[in-house]
């Protein structure tokens, strides 16, 4: 990866162009009245179509993606994405369908959307899936709006509690906020599971339901599942499942058969669809059968979801097939397995036992501080991994440990480059204990050196201007 | 059956790792599970599909997809997409690439999400615009909870009736789970009704106003005195607008609106069955602190070099849980470069001619649709550009058949019984000539 | 060690409390300066905004947290101090002169739950 200065605005002349467009037929319309007319300029930039090309090109350039090398970052299953589900999603029939045909110009459309439904169901024991939510924070404020609905349906207006794990996704008590529910949150044990002594008061009959994942965000199955979910129906409430941890379960275990009533997948995590550098995914709903009802009145987005993302997914399961499905779930925790136990005698382990698809260090054992110097944190570690070349770790999250250093390596990854980044993480720590001055300046190869994000959150520079 | 392509481990690569971790199989990694949840049997799923099998499959399900010639807009343009854009957005290091949370190994992305912001400002004469919301109907719901968010203790959002329905509904689905109550103001002759907005905002619980650019018959609104009305009484003014029509009609800032939304898909992307597009949201600099999505800004590194970062980030979920204004997280950011190389290739003369073939295209369609003797017009010489609404003087069904059996996606019904056209640049005179002909002979 | 100044008010939410007749001045304290780190942003209400002791009134941001300011009293806001928009780095640089607002005191006997300079340097541990 190399730097590169340019912004597109700065490659300008006036009078370029990139476009190539076909001459007018027409006799001219009227002109727009100059009371409704642009009275400003419009100052995009004036580039030809090679310029375009280049500049682009030498943007990609200071990127890292799947493609390029591993990403061992928990909670977010950045898995290979195969590239016939890119070729399939370009398909003109598919391109070309404009929202609003009826059901009748799409019938190979409603097609995917029916088998996609079937086969999401049969991996995750749910009834069925509305597509419409744009991404994983999408879905769940559509699960919870379900959850809610459900309730109202029922005539029961005062439940407007959810039960939150301490450990939960940063998400989970945003879209609560959002859906109009106040958050309660339970504890965690020693061991990382929630806490049943703990929750057991906090289930009153004001209590919507409880949101949780499993694994949980420690990368722990949570055991007590089956209690937690008698307790939280006992008292009328519903479970709510979030996805982002499902890529372990595939193939063994369903969130419907544990008891969970509603669920969201990422099919941008765990059904292989690019992340785009922050979108877009797709994030189902899947509700149990008696929540059916509740999901027509809600409309969540302007159409059917992101369909070019649905198509992709639908490849990807259809390559897998009820033959593969199983080799994701155990590949992806043998692989983590396997990095715990070959790094947790240089990087605290909180909590010992077999772990699901991703596991947390509490930083390194020997940080290397002494006298003046402080030690070597977790950011530190993982700007370090950046000059290694991969991806660094989700860090600082969950917030249950000061240092947490969060890794999942996926199914996709083979054993030598589980071996190589096992082989960094090693000469990382290293690296601290005999002088963490070289982790804090990391990352030293890379096309830029840390920035400066005090200055840019105090004097917000959020567009381009004119020198 | 060979192993899946995507999945390297060999049987000895499997011992290996199981031996270091010790345990005897694989299933021993599941001994924590209680073994009523271990599925037993096989999963309802059919049998896996080797690549070229796949792709025979999806050849058979695309060609049961009707393959016509869109006349409809409606909120989903049919412009044209330069080779270009899939070419660079398919380039694996923008395609494959996480969240640029590691901002020194992720320049490129954090580089166009600022080219992007900064054109979206351009277009839309706003301050500040984030890195792109799902589309242009949830943009609206997020700028309906940020009005809320801006004028404390106001509880009511009024919505124009000149919005898109599908625009409408999601607000709506928003606003009633966040506890937030809709009113309305109502269309007259063709243009949101400033006098009935004023009723409304007199009531003074009003905390903003969501108004279309231009509508959903296809006319460009007025809304001369609407800023000075809504700021009166504290609220806030949102315009949600086309964007690739903003390059010749008024823009929200000129109209001194406080938030500008829309979707970004009428800059080239492909109409797709409605997804993925890209929402786009720009405010005033006063709101920046309130606006949910991620934003991008400029700094410089160690050694002083230009560098771009996320940034503004205590608005943000993962900062702030149950008081983030929004729970936004992943957004269209792939769509948002396809916006951004799009507007670099078209540039202002580009974007320009394409608003003029559009408009130029419509105006031939309406004078010949009305030629045909077979239609009324609803609103008389009011201005549109690229989509317009006729009354059809019989019941439209039979036309809308013969136009789909000749190739055609066109005249489609609206809630008042009107039809709605749209032309873009990617309709051709002998096209449109074809369409009008199908008319007649009906 | 984190500076403490005699004659002040202390909330245990580590806001600060200056009397000035029937105006009560609030500010964070330096051990709550020195915890956020470089301050990005001070988010503070408007004049003739109503606060209500151990309310949220504000925020202070750096780049990678938020921490709400809680007001030790109640009353209405009769001062916000401008300078910190453009400089929310002076709360860093002496968290007693960066006051933060003004309020004027709708019931001044709330300010003798507050803590002394003795009781609060006692609640942090120094």
């Amino acid at each position: 990866m190399k730097y590169y200065d340019k912004l597109v605005f700065e490659l300008s002349r006036e009078g370029r162009t990139g476009y190539s467009l076909p001459a007018n037929p027409y006799p001219a319309a009227p002109e727009v009245p100059s009371a409704l007319r642009r009275g400003v300029p419009l100052r995009l930039p004036e580039v030809s179509e090679p310029d375009v090309v280049r500049h682009y090109t030498n943007l990609s350039q200071m990127n890292f993606g799947v493609d390029t090398g591993f990403y061992p970052l928990g909670s977010c299953t950045m898995k290979y994405n195969p590239k016939i589900n890119e070729e399939m999603a370009g398909l003109a029939g598919f391109a070309g369908l404009h929202p609003l045909m009826h059901a009748g110009l799409t019938k190979g459309a409603n097609k995917v959307y029916q088998e996609m439904n079937k086969a999401l169901a049969a991996i995750t024991g749910m009834y069925t899936f509305t597509f419409d939510p744009c991404a994983g924070a999408h879905g769940e404020l559509t699960g919870l709006m379900i959850m809610r609905q459900y309730h109202m349906n029922r005539g029961d207006f005062k439940r407007a509690k959810v039960i939150v794990p301490d450990s939960a996704h940063g998400t989970n008590p945003a879209s609560a906020a959002v859906c109009g529910l106040e958050v309660v949150e339970v504890k965690s044990l020693e061991n990382g599971r929630i806490d049943v002594e703990a929750l057991k008061p906090l289930l009153t009959d004001e209590v919507a339901g409880i949101m949780m994942t499993n694994p949980n965000t420690l990368g722990l199955f949570e055991t007590e599942i089956k209690t937690i979910a008698q307790l939280v129906h006992g008292i009328g409430g519903l479970l709510y499942y979030d996805g982002a941890n499902m890529n372990p379960l595939m193939g063994m275990v369903r969130p419907g058969d544990m008891g969970f009533d509603i669920m969201h997948l990422n099919l941008h995590k765990t059904f292989s669809t690019p992340h785009g550098g922050g979108g877009p995914g797709s994030g189902p709903v899947g509700v149990s059968q008696r929540l059916e009802d509740c999901i027509p009145d809600l409309r969540v987005s302007g159409f059917h979801g992101n369909f070019g993302v649905i198509l992709r997914a639908y490849a990807y399961i259809l390559s897998l097939g009820r033959q593969h499905l199983r080799k994701v779930g155990q590949y992806s925790v043998l692989s983590a397995n396997y990095i715990k136990e070959c790094l947790k005698d240089l990087y605290k382990l909180p909590i010992e036992g077999v772990c699901k698809h991703e596991f947390v260090f509490d930083g390194l054992i020997n940080d290397g501080a002494h006298d003046d110097v402080p030690g070597a944190t977790t950011l530190d570690v993982a700007k370090r991994l950046l000059d290694y070349g991969f991806h660094a770790p989700t860090i600082y999250f969950p917030l249950l440990f000061h240092q947490a250093l969060m890794i999942e390596p996926t199914e996709t990854e083979s054993k030598e480059t589980i071996d190589a980044f096992i082989d960094a993480m090693r000469k990382i720590a290293a690296e601290a204990a005999r002088d963490p001055e070289i982790l804090h300046g990391a990352p030293h190869n890379t096309p830029i050196s840390r920035p400066d994000e005090t200055t840019a959150a105090r004097n917000p520079i959020l567009k381009y201007q004119e020198n | 059956m060979a192993e899946l392509p995507y999945l390297p481990h060999t049987e000895s690569d499997i011992r290996a790792m199981l031996d270091r971790i010790g345990v005897q199989k694989l299933e021993d990694l599941y001994s924590d599970v209680p073994s009523e949840f271990l599925k037993k049997g096989a999963y309802a799923l059919p049998d896996a599909l080797s690549e070229q099998e796949i792709r025979d499959y999806f050849a058979s399900l695309e060609a049961m997809n009707a393959r016509l010639k869109v006349f409809v807009g409606a909120g989903a343009y049919d412009h044209y997409t330069p080779a270009v854009i899939p070419y660079l957005c398919s380039r694996s290091e923008f395609l494959t690439a996480y969240t640029p949370y590691q901002c020194e190994i992720s320049q490129g992305t954090l580089r166009y999400i600022f080219e992007y912001q900064s054109m979206i400002c351009e277009l839309t004469g706003m301050d500040v615009s984030n890195a792109s919301m799902y589309d242009g109907p949830t943009a609206a719901a997020e700028a309906m909870k940020m009005a809320i968010a801006c004028t404390r203790k106001k509880t009511r959002v009024l919505l124009s009736k000149g919005l898109l329905p599908h625009v409408i509904k999601v607000v709506e689905t928003y606003a009633k789970f966040h506890g937030v109550e809709i009113g309305y103001v109502p269309v007259m002759e063709g243009q949101t009704c400033i006098n009935c907005l004023k009723a409304e905002l007199a009531k003074d619980d009003v905390a903003g106003v969501i108004v279309p650019s231009v509508n959903r018959y296809g006319i460009i609104e007025d809304h001369s005195g609407f800023a000075d009305a809504v700021h009166e009484r504290k609220a806030v003014l949102i315009e949600y607008c086309d964007p690739s029509a903003l390059a010749v009609v008024k823009t929200p800032g000129e109209w001194d609106a406080d938030i500008a939304v829309g979707d970004g898909q009428s800059l080239g992307l492909p109409l797709c069955y409605g997804g993925p597009y890209v929402g786009f949201m720009a405010v005033k600099k006063e709101h920046m602190r309130k606006m949910p999505g991620r934003i991008v800004g400029q700094t410089v590194d160690k050694e002083g070099r230009r560098a771009f970062v996320l940034t503004l980030q205590a608005r943000e979920q993962h900062i702030k849980r149950e008081k983030a204004t929004s729970n936004i997280c992943s957004n269209e950011s792939l769509m948002a470069l396809w916006v951004t190389i799009y507007l670099s290739l078209m540039g202002p003369e580009g974007l320009r001619e394409v608003n003029r073939l559009s408009s130029d295209g419509a105006h031939y369609l309406y004078g010949e649709l009305l030629k045909t003797g077979q239609f009324e017009e609803v609103f008389p010489g009011k201005p549109f550009l690229k989509e317009f609404v006729l009354k059809p003087k019989q019941f439209p069904g039979r036309m809308q058949k013969r136009l789909e059996e000749a190739g055609f996606f066109a005249a489609l019904d609206t809630e008042e019984g009107y039809v709605s056209f749209c032309v873009t640049e990617k309709r051709t005179k002998a096209e449109i000539d074809r369409l009008v002909q199908v008319i007649k002979e009906g | 060690m984190s500076k403490i100044i005699e004659g002040l008010k202390y909330s245990e939410s580590h806001e600060w409390v200056k009397v000035e007749g029937n105006i009560a001045v609030i500010g964070v304290s330096d051990f709550a300066q020195a915890e956020m780190g470089d301050i990005t942003y001070v988010d503070m209400p408007e004049v003739d905004d109503t606060v209500d002791a151990g309310e949220e009134f504000g925020a202070l941001e750096s780049v990678k947290a938020s921490s709400e300011l809680i007001s030790p009293v109640s009353g209405t806001v009769v001062e916000v101090n401008a300078e910190l928009e453009d400089a929310p780095e002076k709360v860093n640089e002496d968290a007693y002169a960066a006051w933060i607002i003004k309020v004027e005191m709708s019931d001044p006997a709330q300010l003798d739950a507050l803590l002394d300079a003795a009781a609060y340097k006692a609640q942090i541990g120094e």
